[in-house]
């Protein structure tokens, strides 16, 4: 993102508070918005201003706290050429209660975005701002105005220019090997909305279970490239790759804590598959559990005291919380027949989703600590595995095969608003980044 | 000369021998087939009229070529060598001596037919001392991603604990598991599933 220029939204004097700024909608009611087209400012800023309408609408829709007037109700309304054009009349009998103004010009490699929220009642812009800079990848300034938005309108910290890290084995490469041809699995990250994937690793081994650091600018995960599953952290920013657990014993299904100082695995090392935690640096290894059945699949509390895990101790794969000192151990999962990949939620939920066996495949559930209930996220549709929360805790990022291959998909914490997020090959293991 | 100092250099030391030896042959025997190669076919070759004339009595001069094919001389090789031993790696592992064992769903224990196979693997390990293998853990899809990797572990394990108590060395066995990510059989039914619940025997070195 090139630099953004902030123009101070123009308050009517009148009303200076910040709630002059907040537009609502009829009691009870998200407030309407409109999203007519960007205005290219010349025919080669034409697709950018396309594409940063478009992506702006979805990425409003994605967090349901606006009611987004369907386009075509629209298309009659004569676009504003300029802001003081806004035919502000015609918005209003449409029932809008917010309208974006923006505009795209092109310079070369650069675009500038402008952008206006207008209040219809008020006919004042709430929100004002340009933003300069690379023409590259014009998703990223819808993604900044949404998020923007979000904060602004509804004090929420939106997920639009949050990623994706998951595995693939989209770059169809098989592994030359000796028992038979495999599928090269490699770690990908991509927008939220699954744009702009990139590929982190290029070893052509099985490279599984990414996650990313707090600060979105590593990624730990299992490779197998040293012909043993390892843990590797790639600081994707830097092109440097890191080994923490050094080949001792074979290290898995790495977790980091919320504060991004260690890092909780499952390793064999001893013998058994249990839990353990170390700093990022490897150094400091402790186990946390010690029980000769599996424990697997490790999670953070978000005060970071506490591990959510799997373990089969009791016949079947079940959810438990322990101290992070290995201590207090209780099982959470008690109903059902199969429980595995805990992922304990951000605040200010207070939650573990996890998937649960209910017919021949699984569902995403989620179990409120709170309370004690268990609701259920998918019904059925395919089997659904390896939940993982948006960094605001209002949606699960989770892989499915009701489309076929296994997908990711997103959807609500209240199960609603289901979205394929990847298409290509099959994609496995969903971490979100802050 | 080298001094070979450790036990497992010194177990080594053999399969290289056996290996260069496999190379030799396995040279000589192309060097022969490129020579008789130069020659023309013996079936096809028809019979030289002038040196076989169809006399019609007495007996047949020795000296006489025979129209009939010339026996191909013995590959050497498939005396001296086992036909096992002297595969490659790769030849070995797809089409494998060692027999997969199976497990039941959610489980990773043995059962008599596991064991079976277990037991009849072992007896291979030990007609070939020097092979060193991995055993994979492998999952059917019914099982979750994660949890699987473990389960594999455990299926790996399970076969390398009573391939030990069968006395084979704890150190010509590795175990490592795949959870469900490499699938032997592509399919969604029971047969898929079974066929992909099992440990994999895979030689790593001989």
């Amino acid at each position: 993102m090139g630099i953004a220029r902030e123009q101070q939204p123009a308050p009517a004097p009148q009303q200076p508070s910040e709630i002059a700024v907040v537009i609502s909608g009829d009691p009870g009611t998200p407030p309407r918005y409109a999203v007519p087209d960007f205005i290219a400012a010349s025919p080669e800023a034409a697709e950018a201003a396309k594409t940063i309408t478009q992506v702006l609408w979805d990425d409003l829709a994605f967090e349901r706290e606006f009611y987004l007037i369907p386009r075509d109700t629209y298309s009659t309304i004569p676009p504003a050429r300029s802001a003081d054009q806004v035919p502000f009349a015609a918005w209003r009998e449409l029932g809008a209660d917010a309208v974006f103004f923006g505009t795209v010009s092109r310079t070369g490699n650069d675009i500038k975005v402008e952008v206006r929220l207008f209040n219809i009642r008020t006919q004042q812009p709430v929100f004002s701002k340009e933003y300069t800079g690379a023409a590259a990848n014009p998703r990223l300034y819808a993604h900044t105005v949404a998020d923007e938005i979000h904060q602004q309108q509804r004090s929420l910290r939106g997920v639009a220019r949050t990623k994706l890290a998951f595995s693939s084995d989209r770059n169809r490469e098989r592994m030359v090997g000796t028992v038979e041809s495999r599928d090269v699995k490699e770690v990908y990250m991509a927008d939220y909305d699954g744009a702009n994937p990139r590929r982190i690793t290029t070893n052509r081994q099985l490279n599984i279970t990414p996650v990313w650091s707090p600060d979105a600018r590593s990624i730990a995960y299992t490779s197998y490239r040293r012909g043993y599953p390892d843990i590797f952290v790639a600081l994707i920013y830097q092109g440097l790759q890191q080994e923490p657990t050094k080949g001792v014993g074979q290290n898995m299904l790495p977790m980091y804590s919320p504060d991004g100082t260690r890092i909780a695995f499952m390793s064999n090392r001893e013998g058994n598959p249990e839990i353990y935690v170390m700093n990022v640096d490897g150094s400091n290894v402790r186990r946390i559990t010690n029980h000769p059945a599996i424990d697997v699949t490790p999670t953070w509390s978000p005060t970071g005291t506490q591990i959510a895990f799997t373990s089969d101790r009791a016949g079947t794969p079940q959810i438990y919380i322990v101290g992070a000192d290995g201590l207090n151990l209780r099982r959470l999962t008690t109903s059902e027949s199969y429980a595995d990949r805990p992922t304990w939620s951000p605040p200010p939920f207070n939650e573990v989703a996890f998937a649960a066996r209910t017919g021949p495949g699984y569902d995403i559930k989620i179990y409120d600590l709170a309370t004690g209930a268990t609701r259920q996220l998918t019904f059925g549709e395919g089997t659904n595995e390896s939940p993982a929360y948006s960094p605001n805790g209002r949606h699960v990022a989770f892989t499915s095969s009701r489309a076929g291959r296994v997908q990711i998909f997103t959807i609500g914490r209240d199960g609603r608003g289901i979205k394929q997020i990847t298409r290509d090959g099959s994609n496995f293991t969903p971490s979100w980044s802050n | 000369m080298q001094v070979i100092t450790s036990r497992a250099r010194n177990r080594r030391e053999p399969s290289r021998v056996l290996t260069k030896a496999g190379v030799v042959l396995v040279l000589l025997s192309l060097t022969a087939a490129a020579c008789a190669k130069k020659q023309p076919p013996p079936l096809a070759q028809p019979a030289p009229p002038s040196t076989a004339p169809p006399v019609a009595t007495g007996p047949a001069p020795a000296a006489t070529p025979s129209t009939e094919a010339l026996p191909v001389p013995p590959e050497p090789l498939a005396i001296a060598e086992d036909g096992i031993s002297a595969r490659s790696l790769d030849d070995l592992n797809r089409d494998s001596p060692f027999k997969p064992a199976y497990f039941p769903l959610d489980s990773a224990e043995l059962d008599d037919v596991g064991r079976a196979v277990v037991t009849a693997n072992a007896g291979i390990m030990r007609k070939y001392p020097t092979w060193m293998i991995t055993v994979e853990g492998h999952c059917d899809e019914r099982g979750t991603a994660e949890y699987n990797l473990a389960l594999g572990e455990r299926r790996a394990v399970a076969v390398k604990t009573y391939l030990l108590s069968l006395g084979i060395a704890a150190d010509r066995v590795r175990t490592i598991s795949y959870g469900k990510e490499f699938p032997f059989d592509q399919g969604h039914d029971d047969r898929a599933w079974a066929s992909n619940r099992r440990a994999h025997f895979v030689i790593t070195s001989k």
